[in-house]
């Protein structure tokens, strides 16, 4: 009996949390889910619209092109973030004076707000006063990111390169440093190449710090609005247009909310989904053989 | 395979000093034959650790040389020793099975598939791991990931010497039975030089042939099992060694006489008068001494307490100031808390200054 | 004060961690759980301490259902297999600290912290830092200050594992007297079953999250209920021996024939497993009545006083003890003699049926 009540209180001292997680998610959720299936012209007035708004963003050009661009955008950016990361760990020195100084240098651009970081390299990549669109121009590379796409794409993907490899290298870092010596020691016992080394130990010891990693880079890159809203607006044309910019041009520029509120939740279903796959897929590599052999 | 020779050999973390304190390793010299089984024994802090890790080039020694088979490695990396270890904590390859993590160093070393094969089979089969060749090694259990290290080390042919870093800590005792039975069997089959350190003087002493006993970054004793037990030449080694340790309590000698609070013992041999104000000190096996009842001969000792310790019991008495732990089979047959503790004069041994010291046989 | 666990069942997903354990345990004594890894020592302690719930089951104190109360309302300490210190404390504040939190007068934590002190010999160091101290100095804090709370139930989970061999010998000595000198409930689990004898008290074998049997740790030593029980229960390993029993004779193999003294005729016929211990085994006829058997050396381990040697049987390895030095090749063939008066007998469930007579204790 002693039990039961004190279980009765403790709901009690979970109800903050509770009301708090209503309140900043679950609502507002809500709210967007209550706008999905609406339409409004204003005055508050709103009328039924079903699914309406959910199957035209599914058919539309637009939306898909956003999407795809939006999936490009991350997947070059994991590509390149992820063994970039790993690969300056594992030049990083592992004692002495260096540490502390790489270690602050690389925490450097991950203190710089979003919004500074685009204009930095707004100011950056400009033709006329910036040093690098004006050095590419000097070295006769055709370069404007105001006019050309590729130019456009090429300055958002540097960007984030540089302003968040290193939460990549810091997480590796970490999980380098973790490993016993014993293991490199028996590694050079058993004549291992650096390669190898990297491979069957490294790799291995780092797979959750990588998963980690992989996980924060993802959804970051793939809801990105700030930095590619401040260099290029979305343009040249719709270029840079991602999802998350395309979603408040809808919302904000055309006041279109059911579309808008229609897009949201995709968008939050989609990034649900794919961590969910990526969480799985690699969470079980090299595990295999799990079933048959636990000891 | 390899002699290993160690030539005044000393180390300082600190780098050279003129204060032998500052030393970790006081200069040692020791000679290990080829092929021969070696245990290095101590309590934590006595540079045990510090003097394997030379061995394996893992560090330089501030003096001395290291050779192996005459030749100077002293500068040498380890990779270049051809040496394997096997560590305190089971080092694998999370990532790859049993079979390819016995195959890893050959591999490494471009060997092909036909001559690999056969010899993975055949070493998996002596280390008892055949059934699990297949299967992960992250998933094996803490004795068996063990047994990998160990493999990987005797896989090689040609290895100089295997060295061993406490690696029974992390395995249950009744494994501990059968993992050391098999490593010595491996270590008569492939006749490699063995090199173990450990602090625990079971596993020393029924490893190796020859144990390096070490205390305080000194070599205090070299020598047999047998001769470690029977004739220590420091009182440390008697302490470390045998469980109780050995009764080491002050006494005087004169020639053949030792007394011992007030009562007179004749010894087996006859002593040269130790130098004035020396420490002299009785050193016997509890094993060697044995409790009759009261009226019987012996030195009027009373009991303090008797421990069951299984197969068999530890007595501990006192003879005025000084305690004395008796081991005897069975102590059933006193009664009340007084006995006679008898001596065996052959097996007592004197210390002066804790240095043995020889007599001459009357 | 008592402290009874009632069918304690904890399940980590689909596996029991802990299977229906019922346990109690009276105040002013020391219980030891001996079993090897994850045998559940670590979950079952745990459960006691209110760290984790138990899936069903309770757990009593003095009558009181105590199963959901959390660890900060219970009277518990506990010690850990790592050396948990506060190291930027001296040794005085580390012991001191959980009376600071219980906001204890001054001149009570005084002279709380001075009786533990001098309990555990730590006097002389209180104003040190426990990163100066040895290994065994600061487990002593740490056991200090599990002990100056006074707690009514005091946890050791394997407290002398990260210990130098001949320091665990030292701590073992003084453990009993500490515990006896104080009221508590002590819970010790340890994987050595040389430990577990040395401390006495009471034992629980642990055996895959199940308790095997309960009672005075000699009586679970000298009178193992079942198999498992006499196998945890074992350093070296139990000698087994798989026979048939028909008729008048114990059969293994057709190679081992035993004959039947005592109550062993009065056995039903069927299968039995023979059981003894290493140090009944022997190398010379110990009695006219006992049996010779060939066997084949696997390996012979010499400690200095004692041989552990290695056979083989018809199949089946034993392990014999024996005073003295035996030197005896690999692979040599020779006689080892059984004792039957030392046979444990278990039959095919694994439950006793027959036990040596015990030797008589002081």
């Amino acid at each position: 009996m002693i039990a039961k009540q004190q279980n009765q209180k403790a709901w009690f001292m979970v109800l903050p949390v509770f009301l708090l997680v209503a309140f900043s998610a679950v609502i507002p959720l809500m709210t967007v889910v209550n706008y999905s299936v609406q339409d409004t012209f204003g005055n508050n007035q709103f009328f039924w619209a079903g699914v309406d708004w959910f199957r035209n963003l599914v058919h539309s050009e637009r939306f898909h092109s956003a999407f795809l661009r939006q999936l490009l955008f991350s997947g070059i950016i994991l590509a390149i973030e992820i063994p970039l990361g790993i690969l300056i760990a594992l030049s990083m020195p592992r004692r002495g004076w260096g540490v502390p100084v790489c270690l602050i240098t690389m925490a450097l651009p991950l203190l710089i707000p979003w919004n500074v970081v685009g204009t930095i390299w707004q100011i950056f990549g400009r033709v006329d006063i910036g040093l690098l669109g004006y050095s590419l121009t000097a070295l006769g590379i055709d370069y404007n990111y105001t006019q050309d796409p590729l130019a456009a794409w090429f300055t958002v993907v540097i960007m984030d390169i540089w302003h968040w490899t290193s939460l990549v290298v810091l997480l590796c870092y970490a999980g380098l440093c973790s490993i016993p010596d014993a293991y490199y020691q028996a590694a050079r016992i058993d004549g291992a190449s650096r390669l190898a080394i990297f491979r069957y130990i490294q790799l291995p010891k780092m797979q959750r710090v990588l998963l980690i990693a992989f996980l924060l880079r993802f959804m970051d890159s793939f809801m990105i609005y700030t930095e590619p809203f401040v260099i290029t607006g979305g343009g040249p044309g719709n270029s840079t247009t991602f999802l998350s910019i395309d979603l408040v041009k809808l919302a904000v520029g055309q006041f279109d909310l059911g579309p808008a509120a229609a897009m949201s939740l995709i968008y939050f279903l989609v990034i649900l989904l794919l961590c969910y796959v990526f969480y799985t897929v690699m969470s079980n590599i090299g595990m295999e053989s799990t079933n048959h052999g636990g000891s | 395979m390899a002699t290993i020779t160690l030539n005044d050999i000393a180390h300082c973390y600190s780098g050279p000093s003129d204060d032998p304190d500052d030393y970790a390793l006081k200069q040692l010299n020791l000679a290990w034959r080829d092929g021969g089984a070696y245990a290095l024994l101590g309590p934590s802090g006595c540079g045990k650790t510090t003097l394997l890790n030379i061995i394996s080039g893992l560090l330089i020694p501030t003096k001395g040389r290291v050779l192996f088979n005459e030749q100077d490695v002293t500068s040498r990396p380890t990779e270049q020793r051809n040496i394997a270890q096997i560590f305190q904590f089971p080092v694998i390859y999370d990532t790859m099975t049993v079979f390819e993590n016995l195959a890893f160093p050959l591999k490494n070393r471009g060997r092909s598939k036909k001559e690999i094969d056969p010899r993975v089979i055949e070493l998996a089969r002596m280390l008892d791991l055949e059934d699990n060749l297949h299967t992960k090694a992250c998933h094996l259990t803490a004795d068996a990931k063990q047994k990998i290290s160990l493999g990987r080390g005797l896989i090689r042919q040609s290895v100089n010497a295997i060295l061993f870093d406490e690696p029974l800590t992390v395995i249950d005792p009744q494994l501990k039975w059968q993992l050391r039975a098999q490593l010595k069997s491996l270590h008569k089959q492939f006749g490699f030089t063995m090199i173990y350190v450990t602090h625990d003087q079971t596993e020393a002493l029924t490893f190796a042939d020859e144990v390096v006993v070490m205390y305080e970054g000194e070599v205090v004793q070299v020598g047999t099992p047998e001769a470690l037990f029977e004739r220590p030449e420091h009182t440390f080694v008697g302490y470390f060694i045998g469980s109780p340790g050995m009764n080491i309590v002050p006494c005087a000698v004169d020639g053949d006489r030792l007394r011992l609070n007030g009562h007179e013992i004749r010894l087996g041999q006859r002593y040269p008068a130790p130098p004035p104000g020396a420490r002299v000190e009785l050193g016997i096996r509890p094993e060697y001494l044995r409790l009759q009842p009261p009226d019987r001969d012996g030195l009027s000792v009373a009991i303090v307490r008797v421990d069951n310790v299984g197969r068999h019991q530890v007595a501990r008495v006192a003879l005025g100031e000084q305690l004395f732990n008796v081991v005897a089979a069975d102590l059933s047959g006193l009664t009340g808390d007084r006995a006679s503790l008898v001596i065996d004069p052959a097996r007592a041994n004197v210390y002066v200054n804790d240095q043995l010291y020889r007599g001459a046989t009357s | 004060m008592h402290l009874s666990l009632r069918q304690v069942c904890k399940k980590v997903g689909n596996q029991f961690h802990i299977a229906d354990v019922s346990l109690t345990f009276t105040a002013g004594t020391l219980n030891i759980l001996l079993g090897p890894t994850l045998s559940g020592k670590t979950s079952l302690m745990r459960l006691m301490a209110g760290l984790d719930r138990p899936t069903s089951g309770s757990i009593h104190v003095d009558d009181r259902d105590v199963t959901g109360v959390p660890v900060q309302k219970r009277n518990v300490a506990m010690v850990y297999q790592q050396f948990i210190n506060y190291p930027n404390l001296t040794v005085y504040e580390n012991i001191a600290s959980p009376l600071r939190l219980a906001r204890l007068p001054k001149h009570e934590i005084d002279r709380r912290v001075d009786k533990v002190a001098d309990l555990l010999k730590l006097a002389p160091l209180l104003h040190r830092s426990p990163l100066e101290l040895s290994g065994g100095q600061q487990q002593r804090t740490a056991l200090a200050r599990a002990l100056v709370k006074e707690a009514a139930l005091v946890l050791l989970d394997e407290p002398l594992a990260n210990l130098d061999y001949k320091l665990r010998e030292e701590l073992r000595e003084e453990l009993p007297r500490i515990f006896t000198a104080t009221g508590s409930i002590f819970v010790y689990a340890t994987t050595e079953p040389s430990e577990a004898l040395l401390l006495g008290g009471a034992t629980a074998t642990l055996h895959e999250g199940r308790v095997t049997q309960f009672g005075p740790t000699v009586d679970v030593y000298n009178r193992p209920e079942n198999l498992i029980s006499a196998e945890l229960f074992s350093d070296p390993p139990l000698n087994t021996l798989p026979v048939t029993k028909l008729n008048n004779s114990m059969l293994y193999k057709s190679q081992v024939e035993l004959p039947l003294i005592d109550r062993m005729p009065e056995l039903p016929d069927g299968t039995y497993t023979v059981a003894f211990r290493p140090h009944h085994l022997f190398l010379q006829r110990p009695s006219p009545a006992a049996i010779g058997v060939r066997a084949e050396v696997v390996i012979a381990e010499i400690t200095g006083s004692e041989s552990y040697i290695h056979v083989d049987v018809a199949g089946v390895r034993w392990v014999l003890l024996a005073p003295g030095i035996h030197a005896h090749e690999v692979g040599s063939a020779i006689e080892v003699f059984l004792e039957p008066t030392t046979f444990y007998i278990f039959d095919r469930h694994d439950r006793l049926v027959v036990s040596p007579k015990l030797q008589t204790t002081r």
